[in-house]
């Protein structure tokens, strides 16, 4: 157990690709934790696709020990977090366990919307926060500028604000020794009743399911009989232990530590992030407040190519559920697709990666379905429902009114790009809530409907502003809205998958959009397609797709007919990788690609 | 195993004989063709014999419908080197009284000069590659002759063989669909009791390819225009009385290539040369054979009797493939009871009846095949009825 003095609990935070990662890596190299063959970049980021996409997608912690100037030892314990919105989550919980943060902004970009988004949840949870001005090595970096624009746009003290190259290491001993002399101890009472947080878990194939926990108050030994205090459920604990980042048992975790512990408990469901641990005996009865669970926001169908491997499906989405709980999945069934599950993510990042995780670790081709939100539906006769699936929505004469989900939307964006983003919010049905400047850097805030941003408003933003406006948004609530379920149908037939909500005003035009583009995803048939959009009985939009006139081998002689059999074998094996409505094959990807809008 | 020799001889059974060699590279051709400074032709005949003696000692008793002398360009072998390939044969195989014996010629005045020495050596049918009938477009083809040296190969070969035939190619770059026909008009009037009319192809690994693929191959007809092309095409030759036989291939009635026919027809034959690929009947089965493609490597391995690179058993499924992705490139189509019985698989007639319905292909009298209409989109139709 160390000395409340000597520790010190923080997270770091910063917008995406800002150099959290990179600055942890620093930390860890500085003080030894890790030995330098063992060192690689972004290390914590251990996860295939973080490395492959060099992005943080999931909290990590490290515990370190730092000789401070002052000549006494701290326990140092590191969270670094991921900057994608759709992680947001992540941070928010980490920042529960934690007494400070270190904000890094990158000194040649400056604040972004998620450096924001983050420094207001920090301030929510009362830290301290320390500013760092990293990528000083990069010849654009203007750290009074950067430090200027923290002042004002964020209104926090950045007259202590250190000036760091995560990459260089210049500036890491100043960060080490703030941490020290500007974070707070942790507070806690050893000899009280054991009060833990339950931060995160995860399962290991190895130790199964993996605790999280900051202890608050008490202490916790190997072996003790611990109780979770929303569930009442007993577990008897096997391991505790700390990362470094390795795995690393210790004797007992007390009040400010953050640690782990391993007691055969069966499901990352079984957990509940938030939670109080306590001893099953004499233990506190005072919960902590806890966490608003996260809330997958966009759905959509995951479907394999193959039918027959519905049931691997099956098997890999439980598996990577375990370990996900944010991630909700339910059977589902399409007349044109077969079985599969409908999937609850918390929005699009995440349903990639979820997708990507599929295809890759578990080999299945799958079909996405178009990403929707949830609907609340007010039906005639009073009752009312929420709508995870357009293909489910009823006959429109039976519905009285339906209500969309509203976000509020904040884009930071260089001032030669603003006409451009308000007109794409205004193009998704937005209305501006807000607009100032900092500097030459507008921030505009808008409550935009959730479904028009879920798809493609991110890439649309990105290409419109040339990568320079960032984008956080927050949940409003519900709105009633003239609202519509438009129908794909292809060779005359209804491609489920293919439904969409979309709005009364805008049907049109997505819809002509939407045949239009299937036009092109669609490969010609030996007899033409009509592709039609529709809302209830009524056409809206239509293309033909017309017939294939010629394709065949000029010369084929003795000694072509090997070359064109395997040629055949491959374009076999490209028609599997199609799924067939009526008597058309349609390409997997051709379910999202033909939502995204190139307005 | 009797039913399968009965299998392969609905076919027939050819010699195929590659001449690897050409005076320049065509920048469209992916043929096993290769320009070199001399030729050993004692050598090579010495190659081409060792190989015909391998093979014939598996396939004795048979009687040979068909040799063809393939290229590369053929009409660059000596007479003589000719004439001692066809005697070798005759040694080991019987003869069919109406044996056809092709060689493909370039109509250059070198090669139109030994014309009479290959009629003398056996040859009985002359394949021209004219290519294209305006001098512009022969020389963006790469072609070393002239519209005038081509006519007047045309004629020599018309006055020394029964049969002769020529081949063009169209859709060539800024081509149009009134420049073909009259081209294709011209070409009829030359009187060819056989035409080979292939849209032009751009091969990967050609020079063709290289500029495609760099966007520097400007002006080739659209696929509309194309498709056009080759319906003009179906329809001229049928009015001039060279209907379509195969999906380039027009004759009067008769005079259609036999030893092609062979292919189409999953004969058997045998492939000798660098890169000639063959099939084979076997007792214990049908084999594919292939060569080694360099003519460096070919000819000492050939001369010592190890000639060929590779052979592998066709299982069942594979021969199926073959006999569709082959046969229906015929206007004849394939025997259905063929399929079946000799091949032992089931059609799927749904898809059969599918592809009927949609007038892409027909069944009469036990015959299967792709109608006007599905000929051009075959590759289509091959996607549906071959079996996964
Ligand atoms: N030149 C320079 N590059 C840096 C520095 N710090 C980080 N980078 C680079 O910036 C990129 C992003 O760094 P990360 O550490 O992955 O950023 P992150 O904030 O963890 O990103 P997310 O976890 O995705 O939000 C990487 O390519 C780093 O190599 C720095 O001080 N100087
Ligand atoms: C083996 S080649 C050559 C025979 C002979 N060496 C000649 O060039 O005349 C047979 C025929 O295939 C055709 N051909 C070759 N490459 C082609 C291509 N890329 N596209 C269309 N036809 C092609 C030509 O018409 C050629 O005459
Ligand atoms: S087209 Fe004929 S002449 Fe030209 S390279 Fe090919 S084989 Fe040789
Ligand atoms: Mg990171």
């Amino acid at each position: 157990m160390t000395d409340l003095k000597h520790i010190r609990n923080f997270s770091i935070v910063a917008h995406i690709d800002h150099g959290k990662s990179t600055l942890a890596d620093r930390l860890i190299q500085e003080t030894n934790t890790v030995s330098l063959r063992d060192m690689k970049e972004q290390m914590l980021d251990s996860m295939d696709i973080e490395r492959e996409r060099g992005i943080t997608i999931k909290a990590n912690t490290v515990r370190i020990e730092y000789k401070a100037d002052d000549g006494e030892t701290y326990i140092l314990n590191l969270i670094d977090t991921p900057g994608h919105v759709d992680f947001a989550y992540e941070v928010s919980r980490s920042m529960r366990a934690v007494e400070g943060s270190l904000l890094v902004v990158d000194s040649t970009q400056g604040v972004e919307a998620q450096t924001l988004a983050n420094v207001y949840q920090a301030i929510d949870a009362d830290h301290e926060i320390v500013p760092i001005l990293n990528k000083i090595d990069l010849p654009a970096s203007d750290c009074d500028r950067v430090a200027e624009q923290i002042e004002d746009v964020i209104g926090i003290d950045a007259s202590g604000a250190i000036q760091v190259s995560a990459k260089t290491g210049q500036g890491i001993h100043e960060t080490l020794e703030a941490i020290v002399q500007h974070l707070p101890a942790p507070k806690g009472n050893a000899d009280a009743p054991l009060k833990a947080m339950l931060v995160d878990s995860w399962y290991d194939s190895y130790l199964g399911v993996i605790v999280l926990i900051r202890v608050i108050d008490g202490k916790l030994k190997k072996g003790e009989r611990i109780r979770m205090i929303s569930t009442n459920a007993v577990y008897p604990v096997d391991r505790i232990g700390v990362f470094t980042p390795q795995m690393v048992p210790i004797d007992e975790l007390g009040p400010g530590e953050i640690g782990f512990l391993t007691a055969s408990i069966k499901q990352v469901r079984d957990t509940r992030v938030g939670d109080t641990i306590t001893h099953e005996k004499k233990g506190t009865t005072d919960a902590l407040p806890g966490f608003k669970p996260a809330q997958p926001v966009v759905f959509c169908g995951l479907f394999p190519v193959d039918a027959a491997e519905f049931e691997d499906l099956r098997d890999s989405i439980e598996k990577l559920a375990l370990n996900d709980a944010s991630f909700s999945y339910e059977m589902e069934t399409s007349a044109a697709l077969g079985f599969g599950f409908r999937c609850g993510f918390l929005g699009l990042l995440h349903l990639e990666v979820i997708r990507d995780r599929i295809e890759r670790e578990y080999n299945i081709d799958l079909i996405t379905t178009a990403p929707s939100v949830i609907y609340h539906i007010f039906m005639r006769d009073g009752t009312q429902f929420e709508l995870h699936n357009p293909a489910d929505m009823p006959d429109l004469s039976t519905v009285d009114h339906l209500e969309e989900p509203r976000i509020k939307a904040t884009i930071l964006v260089p001032d030669e790009y603003l006409g451009d983003v308000l007109k794409l919010c205004q193009d998704r049905r937005g209305i501006q809530l807000d607009l100032t400047y900092a500097g030459s850097r507008a921030m505009v805030v808008y409550d935009l409907p959730l479904n028009e941003v879920v798809f493609d408003f991110y890439d649309r933003l990105k290409s419109v502003t040339k990568g320079y406006a960032s984008f956080d948004y927050q949940m409003l609530g519900y709105r009633e809205d003239n609202l519509v379920k438009m129908s794909i149908l292809v060779n005359d037939e209804p491609v489920d998958a293919l439904s969409t909500m979309v709005h009364r005003d805008r049907a049109e035009m997505r819809g002509r959009a939407m045949v239009e583009k299937l036009k092109d995803l669609i490969p010609r048939h030996m007899f033409k397609i009509p592709i039609q959009a529709a809302i209830g009985g009524k056409v809206i939009a239509r293309e033909t797709l017309s017939a294939l006139r010629k394709d065949v081998t000029a010369k084929c002689y003795g000694g072509d007919a090997t070359r064109k059999k395997k040629l055949l074998e491959k374009q076999k094996a490209g028609k599997k990788k199609m799924r067939q409505f009526g008597k058309v094959d349609i390409p997997q990807e051709a379910f999202i690609s033909a939502l995204k809008m190139d307005d | 195993m009797a039913h399968l020799l009965e299998n392969w001889q609905i076919g027939g059974f050819g010699l195929y004989v590659h001449w690897p060699f050409c005076q320049s590279k065509c920048p469209y051709c992916d043929f096993n063709s290769h320009v070199v400074a001399s030729i050993d032709h004692d050598a090579w005949l010495n190659a081409y014999v060792a190989e015909i003696d391998r093979y014939a000692a598996e396939t004795p008793d048979r009687i040979l419908s068909s040799i063809y002398f393939g290229g590369g360009t053929p009409s660059l072998m000596a007479p003589a080197t000719v004439g001692a390939i066809i005697k070798r044969a005759a040694r080991h195989w019987t003869f069919a009284n109406d044996i056809e014996i092709t060689l493909e010629a370039n109509p250059g005045s070198i090669e139109a000069r030994n014309f009479a020495g290959y009629k003398a050596a056996g040859v009985n049918r002359i394949s021209i590659g004219i290519q294209a009938l305006n001098d512009t477009d022969l020389k963006r083809l790469g072609r070393l002759h002239s519209v005038d040296e081509a006519q007047r190969a045309l004629s020599l070969a018309k006055a020394l063989f029964d049969r002769v035939s020529f081949d063009l190619i169209y859709a060539r770059q800024d081509q149009t669909l009134d420049a073909w026909r009259t081209e294709l008009e011209t070409a009829l009037d030359y009187g060819p009791d056989h035409l080979s009319l292939y849209q032009l192809t751009i091969e990967p690994g050609t020079a063709f390819g290289a500029r495609f693929d760099a966007g520097k191959l400007r002006g080739l007809p659209e696929e509309d225009l194309a498709t056009d092309m080759y319906f003009m095409t179906q329809s001229t030759c049928e009015t001039a009385g060279l209907p379509a036989y195969e999906v380039s291939n027009h004759a009067k009635p008769g005079q259609e290539s036999q030893h092609n026919l062979i292919y189409w027809r999953s004969g058997d034959w045998v492939g000798i040369g660098p890169g000639a690929h063959g099939r084979l009947t076997l007792n214990d089965g049908r084999y594919a054979t292939e060569t080694a493609l360099a003519p460096t490597i070919w000819l000492p391995a050939a001369a010592s009797g190890r000639g060929e690179s590779q052979r592998a058993a066709l299982p069942r499924d594979e021969q199926v493939t073959e006999l569709l992705l082959m046969g229906l490139r015929t206007v004849e189509g394939i025997d259905l009871r063929r399929l079946e019985s000799q091949h032992g698989t089931t059609i799927n007639f749904n898809k059969i009846n599918e592809l009927s319905s949609i007038d892409l292909v027909e069944v009469a009298d036990h015959m299967l095949k792709a109608t006007d209409k599905g000929r051009p989109v075959l590759n289509g139709i091959l996607r549906e009825l071959v079996p996964d």
